[in-house]
């Protein structure tokens, strides 16, 4: 299924950063919006910053308009506020995508879990991620890093425990 | 407008094209004309104008119509005219677009400027009359000598007559726009011996400085637009000088003959609201000042930029200025306040700065 462009993507004063400070709010939403979209479509969990200035999220090559990296600084710092983005590096070039986040996650994990019965019993992350019973769902694929994180938002929750075995790392859901 | 008669538009063997210009109006007295805009043309014999979408629609009039015409400046939202006053309808005119008219006179309305130029050289054809002379090129009467000494006279001739005209004509500038220097000058030189008169009397204490003299210079440094320094009053309080000079403004925004320093014009500006004039000075973000009409509203004014700009689809500040006829400093401002009322929104490109109406 191709991604569905939100109408403001081809309206050409979407890409200016707008001086208005109330027009500025509701397109840096917009961009959010459209930005954590994009990246869970595509199942992106890491972007480069300025291979993300070129691809089509920030780059509408129909209308000839693109964000300029001053904006795309702006709409990833809005992201990182909410919680969605998290820096990988000091100069920020590449960050971490969490079009949902791992409190999110840990929700589904956790649903799936006491939906098959299965509170009190032990994983391996690889599992969890990769094997054959959780097929079809959600979180099937999801990256190591962002697995573990929603595991240890569980943990805080008290619903999960983490521990380490000899060959990874493996949960118990209560 | 019931002196035009209808047209082919093509011009006589004799008549030669001197201007054209796009987008303008007719205006039957004070009332719009029922034509759509198009292209006003004036040759050596007559004032044609040419519907701009219909070709067909050309009408013309002969020179010798117009008594007198005048000028009529661009105003907030107005187009730059000219007023033509025209002699009554001849008996023998043939049938043109109106049958009757209650005005004895009308109007060009430039909408894409160009009001002044083809004033200039309406003031020129008006003044030649070269419709009276029908042939191309009158021979000037030399008297005695062959034929081809008189060809040859016309040639040599008629270039030196040109040559004479042109050096007439730069005198004429040259002396027109040394008129207001020379009143300086003169301005000047009294202030000169006034000071010089004052200085005197204080080098040698030879008796007191006079009022009068006092008065008089005081009047000098406001005029060159320093504040007075004896009594220190600043605008606030208001000059009698910066009164009057609102109040001259207030007017027919005519200031007097003499040059205007920018702060005594501001100053004045400033005054309106006290002075009850219906004119008010207004100071965008950006530090330009403009004077406008007390009338014109800010909502009106968004409210009718919005409009344009959606019927449009989007404009740049040259478009909305050339739409309205307003300078591109002025309709820039307006667009700006109508983004900063969140009514537009900007598109900011290598193309250029565009208002697009703010669908956020």
């Amino acid at each position: 299924m191709s991604f569905e462009w939100p109408w403001q993507y081809n309206f050409p004063p979407f890409f200016t950063l707008q001086p208005n400070v109330d027009t500025r709010q509701k397109q840096l939403a917009a961009w959010c919006s459209l930005a954590l979209s994009y990246c869970r479509h595509h199942k992106l969990y890491t972007l480069d910053v300025m291979e993300a200035q070129e691809s089509p999220m920030f780059n509408n090559k129909k209308i000839e308009r693109k964000l300029s990296m001053e904006a795309i600084q702006v709409v990833f710092e809005e992201l990182r506020k909410k919680g969605n983005l998290e820096w990988l590096d000091k100069n920020k070039s590449r960050c971490l995508v969490m079009w949902r986040r791992p409190e999110e996650w840990g929700k589904l994990i956790y649903q799936w879990v006491s939906k098959t019965g299965m509170v009190n019993s032990v994983f391996t992350l690889y599992e969890l991620s990769n094997g054959d019973e959780t097929e079809g769902e959600e979180f099937h694929g999801l990256e190591d890093w962002m697995l573990l994180r929603s595991l240890q938002a569980l943990q805080t929750e008290g619903k999960a425990e983490l521990f380490t075995m000899d060959d990874g790392k493996g949960v118990k859901f209560f | 407008m019931d002196r035009f008669s209808w047209s082919n538009g093509l011009l006589e063997i004799n008549e030669t094209l001197v201007i054209q210009q796009r987008g303008v109006r007719l205006y039957d007295g004070d009332d719009k004309a029922k034509m759509d805009l198009g292209v006003a043309l004036l040759s050596t014999h007559r004032l044609i104008w040419r519907d701009i979408k219909n070709h067909e629609c050309c009408i013309a009039m002969p020179l010798s119509q117009i008594i007198y015409f005048e000028e009529q400046a661009a105003g907030i939202g107005k187009s730059a005219k000219i007023v033509i006053h025209l002699h009554q309808v001849p008996a023998n005119k043939e049938p043109g677009p109106y049958q009757y008219s209650k005005y004895s006179y009308i109007k060009l309305s430039f909408k894409e400027h160009g009001q002044i130029e083809f004033y200039r050289r309406l003031t020129e054809e008006m003044t030649k009359k070269r419709w009276k002379n029908t042939p191309v090129s009158q021979p000037i009467p030399t008297g005695t000598g062959s034929q081809a000494g008189k060809t040859r006279a016309v040639g040599i001739v008629g270039i030196e007559r040109k040559i004479e005209e042109k050096r007439k004509e730069t005198d004429k500038n040259i002396s027109e726009a040394f008129e207001d220097l020379s009143k300086l000058m003169v301005k000047a030189k009294e202030m000169v011996e006034l000071s010089r008169s004052i200085a005197n009397k204080i080098k040698d204490k030879q008796g007191d400085i006079t009022e009068d003299e006092t008065i008089r210079f005081k009047a000098y440094l406001l005029s060159m637009g320093i504040a007075n320094p004896v009594t220190r009053e600043t605008h606030g309080s208001g000059t009698h000088y910066h009164m009057q000079l609102a109040k001259q403004l207030g007017d027919m925004l005519q200031a007097p003959l003499e040059l205007l320093s920018p702060e005594d014009l501001v100053n004045a500006c400033k005054m309106f609201e006290s002075l009850k004039l219906p004119l008010r000075l207004r100071v965008f973000d950006s530090g330009v000042m403009v004077v406008q009409l007390q009338s014109h509203s800010e909502e009106e004014m968004i409210a009718s930029a919005l409009d344009n700009v959606s019927e449009k689809g989007s404009l740049t500040a040259e478009e909305f200025a050339k739409l309205l006829g307003l300078s591109v400093l002025l309709s820039k401002e307006r667009l700006l306040l109508a983004e900063k009322m969140g009514h537009l929104c900007r598109d900011d490109s290598v193309e250029g700065l565009r208002f697009y109406p703010n669908l956020f």
